[in-house]
């Protein structure tokens, strides 16, 4: 990437031309377009980003890619950071990069899994192959670095499995109690091979699942449960079990903008019209969106023609709302960090297959 | 091998031979049950 933007800095002659303002274009319709998506009524206008090099030339704006212009207008901006979720705001980077880095968080990072499951003995109403697929659904954690991925065909190995049993079962102790009704995830134990006591010197990093309390079946007295989880590293795109997020998604930014004409009777409607309740009126009467953050652009605000001309919805083409929610076994800015080298690792994968076919 | 099957109504073990009528012996039942292998299931999480 970086190479990439080097040489459209140096081909570009743009150095002369931009001596106008870097920052947009002199005329705001065209600025607008080039900012900004419109939601309207028929449809969403200027969705596309205009990435020609040369698009604006003769207006002395200089609109090819350049590292520095995109160092100066990139920030990361965090909203809101909780253990299992992150939001953040990304602005100055396009789309596509937005949505690449969106995709490999849901489907290219490792994690393990448990993904062959062999089944001793299983008296619960829970058919085997349901309770297989439960068990390969808990999210398991472990530092999935520290392993390797199973060759198809080969043995198992410490450097590439994790073994769990799963040995539960219900009865009614002295009092009539019924113990043991639910199976938790917390009744998997690991099971160390070789040297994998080794591997965890720490307590804290064993193996183990993700939350111990992830009901697995329930069971009545006399029913039990004796299995074996082997668990194998990959990635989300093989199978959702091993995706390390339960979401992560992005909004882009809107952007609502409200005529000084709607005051009184109708800012009272634009008002009630909004199902998120993203306005409010002034003490002077006059209607703003308070929220924006909220709005789903859902145009309710717009479906009346009366309406459409004094409300504008837009969204900043280059400002994300990024929100990642850990499934538990990686911390989300670990997981963004993880994304980021992923994509420069394929884009290196590029470069370098290009360089070779000389 | 001896085949034994489970009693639908009393859960008795029943061991059927050929030719003899489907019937559990306790309760004379009619629905009978295969028991489940003692061997280990390979299943795959998906």
């Amino acid at each position: 990437m970086a190479k990439k933007s080097k040489e459209n800095g140096s081909s570009s002659a743009s150095n002369n031309n931009n001596k106008q303002d870097q920052d947009g274009l002199p005329d705001a319709l065209l600025e607008n377009q080039r900012t900004r998506v419109r939601v309207g009524n028929a449809g969403n206008e200027n969705t596309r980003g205009i990435y020609y090099s040369g698009a604006y030339t003769s207006l002395g704006y200089d609109n090819s890619f350049s590292l520095d212009k995109f160092k100066k207008n990139f920030k990361i901006n965090v909203l809101s950071d909780k253990p299992d979720h992150l939001v953040f705001e990304m602005i100055g980077v396009d789309a596509p990069i937005a949505n690449a880095l969106r995709r490999i968080l849901i489907s290219e990072i490792p994690t393990m899994a448990i993904e062959r499951v062999f089944m001793i003995n299983n008296t619960s109403i829970l058919q085997d192959e349901v309770l297989a697929h439960r068990l390969g659904l808990i999210p398991i954690k472990v530092d999935p670095k520290i392993f390797n991925y199973k060759e198809p065909g080969k043995e198992y190995t410490a450097e590439d499995t994790l073994i769990f049993t799963l040995k539960v079962r219900c009865y009614k102790d002295a009092n009539g109690e019924t113990i043991n009704g639910t199976v938790l995830s917390k009744h998997l134990t690991w099971v160390p091979t070789d040297d994998q006591n080794e591997m965890f010197p720490n307590e804290a990093d064993h193996p183990r699942p993700a939350y111990d309390d992830i009901p697995i079946v329930k069971l009545r007295p006399g029913q039990a449960l004796e299995v074996q989880c082997y668990c194998e590293k990959n990635i989300g795109r093989e199978h959702i079990k091993w995706s390390p997020v339960g979401t992560a998604f992005y909004k882009i930014l809107p952007e609502i903008s409200v005529s000084d004409k709607v005051t009184g009777e109708k800012a009272k409607k634009l008002k009630q019209s909004c199902p998120m309740n993203v306005y409010d009126i002034e003490d002077s009467g006059k209607a703003f969106a308070a929220r924006p953050m909220d709005c789903t652009m859902c145009r309710e605000c717009i479906r009346d023609p009366e309406m459409e001309p004094f409300v504008k919805l837009e969204r900043v083409r280059d400002h994300f709302i990024f929100s990642i929610e850990s499934v538990g076994t990686i911390a989300p800015k670990t997981l963004f960090q993880d994304a980021i080298k992923i994509l420069i690792d394929k884009c290196s994968t590029v470069e370098n297959s290009l360089n070779t076919q000389i | 091998m001896p085949c034994i099957y489970i009693c639908g109504e009393c859960g008795a073990e029943n061991e059927i031979k050929p030719k003899e009528p489907i019937k559990c012996k306790d309760c004379t039942y009619r629905i009978m049950y295969k028991k489940r292998t003692d061997r280990m299931i390979q299943f795959e999480a998906r």
